[in-house]
């Protein structure tokens, strides 16, 4: 009990942070119109690609004689890249598309 | 100093992605939206790696490492990302969702071999959750894709969902285990938590069938959100978090939206079940069709005030949205006035149809939601559903026996006539025969979408 009290108080901030962005992703995407719900997905999921900084930190850290470590961490950071251009890239090919007739003709 | 560029670079990251979320919920400045999350992922990105100090107060290293991964996986991602096909969409957003997931196990299991002994109990949690549902939404999201592309097929076995419920448990208390026990310690029961998740995604998967993969897929990315935040936790790392969190909220709120639009209950979906009981829908009573000849329908659509096009997969399979933008602009051309019902279920992913048809360069003007198409149909003249079936199903409406009862659709019916091109007489994607076909104000125009489209322009021309 103590130890996660004392958890919550050092990390009040990031509970902060935690709530409030809960709400914020709820608000935002409550507004999307169904013609969006597939960029948007994918543009979601480009987002929480940001877990790569989390491998290059991860990597980054591990000594450098530690192979096993060394491997894991690589494969991490491709995959984290994949997740976060690859998202990118797609949804930028989606919206490419949408065009409106009034702003193209 | 350097630590505090690198906060205020956290920081712009993490308004862009809120900005970046706000922009994409509008078709104008969607695609800028997109820009914005770019950059602010690039800004943190660069950040982490010039200007990163470990809590010990060091400089990253392993620089060519990092170097070499990141150009690997840039090179793949942008060549597989340009690379695929707008029908594929929905398969590509799910192994980007895998990687995503991959990755955050990865880390916790990496997190977990340095986890020195004394840490506190908090932190082994978060690298605990991670692995969990990194994991799981890792070989879910892999499975998801088999079945998408038609390389899994739906597996269910007797007693499936008690499999399942056990193996949640057995995560549950192993984790429980390993947190009471000294921090890094039995390495081994880290590695079966891990396998049992691996496992446990591709038996949440396997049974669901393929009408409720856009539900999985968005349950799957909400769950890859909650990972990363997971891991912004354990690094302290706020871009981290708020990304994690916004996409783990987002992700949700869209999961239960589709689940609505459905008429499923998360919890079957979750679950796994609903895949296991399709005798459970009774073959409907056969009635006779109608068929209508190509210059038939030709002349009905070519003298038509108002016709409303009804697009589903099977367009999409047979590559005929750009046809179909040619048959629209012709008979606009002929004053007709011609519009889009988009069920927000229509293709593979709720918004996959707009995809597809913004990509023939049909104006997203002309697209009309499910209530607004419903209002309309009673003064359209021709209704012309192409590969569309159980959203225009009306045993959704006034069949409480059927699976899909309950879920809104698009009232066809109510038009002065209803033209179906099918490629047979098959049944949807979710199994049930469609009453729609035996009204006598329907009529079947059989054949592929794309060649049939074809023949009507060409009819249509020659009026």
């Amino acid at each position: 009990m103590e130890t996660i009290l004392h958890f919550i108080q050092v990390n009040l901030q990031m509970f902060y942070v935690v709530i409030l962005s809960i709400f914020l992703g709820i608000e935002v995407i409550s507004r999307v119109p169904s013609v969006l719900h597939t960029p948007l997905m994918s543009g979601a999921n480009a987002i929480h690609g940001v877990i790569i900084i989390g491998s290059i930190i991860a990597i980054g850290s591990v000594r450098q004689d530690n192979y096993l470590a060394l491997i894991l961490g690589f494969i991490a950071v491709i995959v984290g890249t994949l997740n976060v251009v690859g998202g990118f890239v797609v949804t930028d090919r989606m919206l490419e598309m949408f065009k409106s007739r009034k702003g193209n003709k | 100093m350097e630590t505090n560029i690198l906060s205020v670079c956290y920081l712009l990251g993490s308004i862009s992605f809120i900005v970046g979320l706000k922009m994409l919920s509008h078709p104008e400045t969607a695609r800028k939206g997109n820009q914005v999350s770019a950059a602010g992922m690039g800004i943190a990105i660069l950040g982490t790696l010039l200007l990163y100090r470990t809590p010990d107060g060091r400089h990253l290293h392993n620089y060519g490492w990092i170097a070499g991964a990141l150009v690997t996986g840039g090179v793949i991602g942008t060549r597989a990302a340009r690379k695929v096909k707008m029908t594929a969409m929905p398969e590509m957003v799910s192994i980007f969702n895998g990687m995503g997931g991959l990755c955050a196990a990865l880390i916790s299991t990496l997190e977990f071999g340095r986890l020195a002994g004394g840490v506190a109990f908090l932190h082994p949690l978060m690298i605990l959750a991670g692995a969990v549902i990194g994991s799981i939404s890792f070989s879910g999201s892999m499975i998801a894709y088999g079945k998408l592309s038609g390389k899994v097929k739906d597996h269910a076995f007797p007693g499936q969902q008690v499999v399942n419920l056990v193996m949640l448990a057995a995560i549950i208390l192993l984790s429980a285990g390993l947190l009471s026990g000294p921090a890094g310690s039995l390495a081994a029961i880290f590695y079966i938590i891990l396998a049992l998740s691996l496992c446990y995604g591709v038996l949440f998967v396997a049974p669901i069938g393929g009408a409720d993969m856009p539900v999985v897929i968005s349950f799957l990315n909400s769950l890859t959100g909650m990972a990363t935040a997971f891991a912004g936790f354990l690094y302290k790392n706020p871009v981290m978090l708020t990304g994690g969190i916004l996409v783990g909220s987002a992700g949700a709120i869209l999961t239960l939206l589709m689940c609505k639009a459905m008429n499923r209950s998360l919890k079957n979906v979750l679950i796994g079940s609903f895949g296991g009981d399709k005798t459970a829908s009774a073959p409907g009573k056969q009635g006779t069709y109608k068929e209508i000849g190509l210059s038939d329908a030709a002349m009905v659509l070519g003298y038509a005030h108002k016709v409303m096009i009804v697009p589903g997969y099977g367009l999409a399979v047979a590559q005929a949205q750009h046809t179909c933008h040619e048959l629209e602009k012709l008979l606009a051309d002929k004053g007709t006035e011609v519009k889009y019902a988009i069920h927000p279920v229509a293709g593979r992913m709720p918004g996959h149809m707009n995809v597809l048809l913004a990509e023939a360069n049909v104006s997203y003007d002309d697209l009309l939601e499910t209530d607004q198409s419903n209002e309309q149909f009673p003064d359209t003249d021709v209704v012309l559903v192409l590969g569309a079936n159980d959203v225009v199903n009306p045993a959704a409406e006034n069949d409480p026996s059927s699976p899909i009862y309950g879920m809104p659709i698009l009232q066809v019916g109510k038009a002065k006539m209803v033209i179906v091109n099918k490629r047979s007489m098959r049944p949807g994607y979710a199994g049930i025969d469609n009453q729609l076909f035996f009204q006598p104000n329907t009529s079947m125009l059989f054949g592929d979408a794309k060649e049939v489209l074809r023949q009507l322009i060409h009819q249509i021309k020659a009026l």
